[in-house]
């Protein structure tokens, strides 16, 4: 009954969908609005929305390259704009600082702790949509239940975990507890992809005598290489934003992730910490904003696909 | 009769083979189930599950750092419940989320709508407007240190240049001042995840509902309400359940910005607890006031789930 249901239900939806394939490709009809009218419904209302989320990154970048004398004489020079710039702040944090070793840190836990959470998740949500073992179901809403779980109400008791497991102040202890947040979101989106693909072709290799294992990595996986993506791009960027655990279960600065050291080393009263503090911030950001440069859709889809699965 | 010929064949087939214990197994669908659920199981079970269960219990003790506690009860909430302070932050944690989600709800929407509209450019400018959600949060919380600076500020200067204000704002060191502060930041950050999902929700809708109901004379807003809001209703229900969620539970934007000061005006729950937890040691009292957060965070996690539960029984979608 409820299957008959679904199925017309379906049926109806690719009928919806593909009779106004002309309308849905068209521009509606906006074209009809002149243009003083979209310059105030639109532009104006975008470009100020725009100004004020891209400005903090302008200002940022502005105080890295600033010599000292012009961040803090806002009267004698113009503020917005530099004509002296300097790479002083940014040499300094390079080479007298810690900085590199932060950032091989940052890097080293993303990457160990992405790559342990993608083979989780992968074999996870396969086993969760194609498996369907006895209570894949319920799993499967645990693993929903495991990603609202915040990383705030569980770092005080995973800070004593930590210390009786042994790895407190050591980068596993980051490497092994950053999964607990990825492998909800990434077995989530996992799961969504693998349902898209066709189960006639697992059927047609279960018959030619292929194993679970075979069909997973032969099959399945290269058909899920656009998840993949990006579940590691998201992955990896919460990741690098973490902040609660490196704080908590990382004491000495050799050790310390880029977020969690700039807040506490970098900070040291200096009246012109700012350059530095500024060119921290941006060089910490760089690499994301790279990466998400070339991977925009597959983010996207990462972020709008764990929402809507 | 019949039964017996037909299992007869099946176990002269089986004889000669019997199945093994180590093929059962390799290709029972329950036991391959549980072997492909075991790495990810073991990570869940033992930093997220166990942990969970850890902070319950510990809320019940009096545990400090580096000792393991007794039992003591509810003395923990008794004490909190007496403590001015911790009123002082549920009150911040509830002005902070519910302003700060109202804020970014009303411009996502807004701006999801704006990028919906047939604009040039339209790939990168999406792709600009998430930069602030990509960039980690204490990268940025940084630069709106550096912006909300007492002395250097720019706001405060360019304020005074077009004779707005006569001195500085302080903007981090009087308490309704912060408040309103990292409040900004919160919604400066969380925007770009509104708009850019519910964009995503608003690009299914098809244009030919909009053709048909302006040719039937509609106004703009009727449109957005008739139309728009009920197609979006499943998605904005998950979007800011999350945005809720993460609102609540932040740590990151106060602890860099205010470390909960000044006065304690802006210690939300999660900074509070750790201040209480690690920087104090009251391990137990920390973890109270973490528990104290799981009811908030339960009411969160059943609006979603029926919200999911809607947006499938909307679509005609079976359960799975």
């Amino acid at each position: 009954m409820t299957d008959t249901f679904a199925a017309k239900a379906a049926r109806m939806k690719g009928v919806l969908n593909a009779a106004p394939p002309l309308a849905d490709s068209s521009e509606g009809m906006s074209y009809l609005q002149t243009l003083p009218r979209r310059l105030v419904t639109l532009y104006l209302p975008l470009s100020i929305i725009l100004f004020v989320l891209l400005f903090p990154f302008y200002w940022m970048a502005l105080t890295a390259i600033k010599p000292d004398n012009q961040l803090l004489d806002l009267d004698t020079y113009s503020p917005f704009w530099t004509w002296t710039p300097t790479l002083k702040h940014i040499t300094k944090l390079l080479f007298e600082t810690d900085y590199p070793i932060w950032l091989w840190n940052t890097m080293l836990v993303a990457i160990c702790s992405t790559a342990l959470s993608l083979v989780a998740s992968v074999l996870a949500a396969y086993a969760i949509v194609r498996l369907r073992y006895r209570g894949a179901q319920w799993v499967g809403v645990a693993i929903f239940l495991a990603y609202l779980v915040p990383p705030s109400i569980l770092f005080i008791p995973l800070s004593t975990v930590v210390y009786q497991y042994g790895l407190f102040d050591t980068p596993f202890a980051l490497i092994l507890t950053y999964p607990t947040i990825l492998i909800p979101f990434s077995t989530w989106l996992l799961m969504g992809y693998f349902k898209t693909i066709p189960f006639e072709l697992e059927e047609c290799a279960l018959i030619d005598g292929a194993s679970r294992w075979q069909i997973l990595i032969r099959i399945v996986l290269p058909l899920a290489v656009p998840g993949l993506i990006s579940a590691f791009i998201f992955c990896f960027t919460l990741c690098w934003n973490e902040f609660i655990y490196a704080l908590t279960f990382i004491s000495s600065t050799q050790y310390k992730t880029v977020p969690v050291a700039i807040v506490t080393a970098l900070v040291d009263g200096d009246i012109y910490r700012w350059g530095s503090l500024m060119a921290g911030a941006l060089i910490g950001s760089l690499p994301l904003v790279i990466l998400y440069a070339f991977f925009v859709e597959h983010y996207v889809s990462a972020m709008t696909g764990a929402v809507k699965e | 009769m019949a039964d017996i010929i037909l299992k007869a064949p099946c176990n002269t087939a089986s004889a000669p083979h019997r199945v093994t214990a180590w093929e059962r197994l390799k290709a029972d669908r329950n036991w391959l189930g549980f072997w492909f659920m075991l790495p990810a199981g073991v990570f869940l079970i033992l930093f997220l599950a166990y942990p969970l269960g850890l902070g319950i219990w510990l809320s019940f003790t009096d545990a400090r750092l580096g000792r393991p506690g007794d039992f003591v009860g509810i003395e923990n909430y008794q004490f909190l419940w007496d403590d001015s302070t911790f009123w002082l932050t549920v009150f911040n944690t509830l002005l902070y989320t519910s302003v700060a989600s109202v804020i970014k709800f009303a411009i996502g929407l807004y701006l999801a709508l704006l990028l919906n509209e047939r604009l040039p450019f339209k790939a990168i400018i999406r792709a600009v407007v998430l930069i602030p959600f990509i960039v980690p949060t204490v990268l940025s919380a940084i630069a709106f240190w550096w912006l909300f600076d007492p002395q250097f500020s720019i706001i405060s200067w360019s304020l005074r240049k077009l004779h707005l204000i006569s001195a500085n704002i302080d903007f981090l060191g009087d308490p309704w001042n912060a408040r309103w502060s990292v409040i900004f930041a919160n919604i400066w950050r969380g925007v770009p995840f509104v708009a850019i999902t519910l964009l995503a929700g608003l690009q299914t809708v098809s244009p030919s509902l909009y053709e048909a109901a302006i040719i039937d004379g509609s106004t703009p807003w009727q449109r957005f309400r008739y139309i728009t809001y009920p197609l979006l209703t499943p998605i904005i229900a998950v979007v800011m359940t999350f945005s809720v969620l993460f609102t609540f539970t932040d740590f990151q934007l106060i602890w860099v910005m205010t470390r909960g000061g000044p006065v304690n005006a802006t210690h939300l729950m999660a900074t509070f607890s750790y201040q209480r937890a690690i920087m104090s040691g009251y391990l137990g009292e920390g973890a109270a006031i973490s528990t104290a957060m799981i009811p908030f965070l339960l009411c969160a996690i059943l609006v979603s789930w029926f919200g999911l539960q809607r947006r499938k029984w909307q679509q005609g979608e079976s359960d799975d």
